[in-house]
């Protein structure tokens, strides 16, 4: 009978304006990014193949390939397509680095709250760091 | 064994969801292991052309790993995207077609990157 159920208190994940409104900790950051930048790789799932299709279907598909980088592709400049490429070098290394913690968490179960905030910190810089060096070969800087 | 369907059916307590937690970090752990296979071969000195990037891909063991790792990222996926949908879509029409939604998505993403690596 539903009239007869107590009214029980119902609690749910906190609403994304109270998120926002939060000072998260370093290991917060790390664990939203990394939902984030998933959720970024599985939406641009599409364009990642195409560029994995082109670039070894044949020589003339790699060209085509290439050439998004330089010419675009369709109605996107090249810069875009870079830019789009550099969100994506992102989203999986921060993806990579940060689920290889998540696993060395899982497996060791040793973790204070000094590590986890320092972990947290070494994966955001690295994947930035490698991120940066990974941009500045797709912009052409070295 | 926990009985997974009628009315006493599991859907709470410390083992609900422990069979997808499980199995996105076994997928995530070959995804790892393939990048890392990748980058080493990229790595290697040389021109890096179509015929080095494509001679990457063209040994059968490459093909199979790649094979594996198709089917494990789309399982990957679809975890780490239910998860998302559970957590934040409430209303059970919209979150059942957005799964829906997303299982078409990563299926048929999965079948465009198999058919690459095997007509090479």
């Amino acid at each position: 009978m539903a009239n007869t159920l107590k009214q029980r208190p119902e609690y749910r994940n906190i609403h994304i304006t109270q998120i926002l409104a939060y000072r998260m900790p370093l290991a917060g950051l790390v664990s939203i990014l990394h939902r984030i930048s998933g959720a970024l790789l599985i939406l641009l799932l599409p364009f990642v193949i195409w560029l994995f299709d082109n670039s070894l279907t044949s020589e003339i598909t790699f060209d085509r390939f290439a050439s998004a980088f330089t010419s675009g592709l369709g109605v996107l400049p090249g810069w875009f397509i870079k830019l789009v490429c550099l969100g994506l070098i992102w989203a999986y290394l921060h993806h990579l680095i940060a689920g290889l913690r998540f696993l060395w968490m899982d497996v060791t179960h040793k973790m204070s709250k000094e590590q986890g905030r320092s972990s947290a910190a070494i994966t955001l810089a690295l994947s930035l760091l490698l991120t940066v060096a990974l941009g500045a070969k797709l912009f052409g800087l070295y | 064994m926990a009985t997974n369907h009628g009315s006493g059916r599991l859907v709470v307590g410390a083992h609900y969801g422990s069979r997808d937690w499980l199995g996105q970090r076994a997928t995530a752990a070959l995804i790892a292991l393939f990048t890392a296979v990748v980058v080493v071969q990229l790595l290697l000195p040389g021109e890096l052309g179509y015929y080095r990037w494509a001679g990457i891909f063209a040994p059968q063991w490459m093909k199979f790993l790649t094979f594996v790792v198709i089917i494990a990222l789309a399982l990957h996926a679809w975890i780490g995207v239910r998860d998302i949908w559970m957590d934040y879509i409430k209303p059970a029409g919209l979150r059942l077609a957005l799964q829906v939604l997303s299982i078409v998505w990563l299926v048929g993403c999965a079948g465009w990157a198999v058919q690459v690596i095997w007509r090479l």
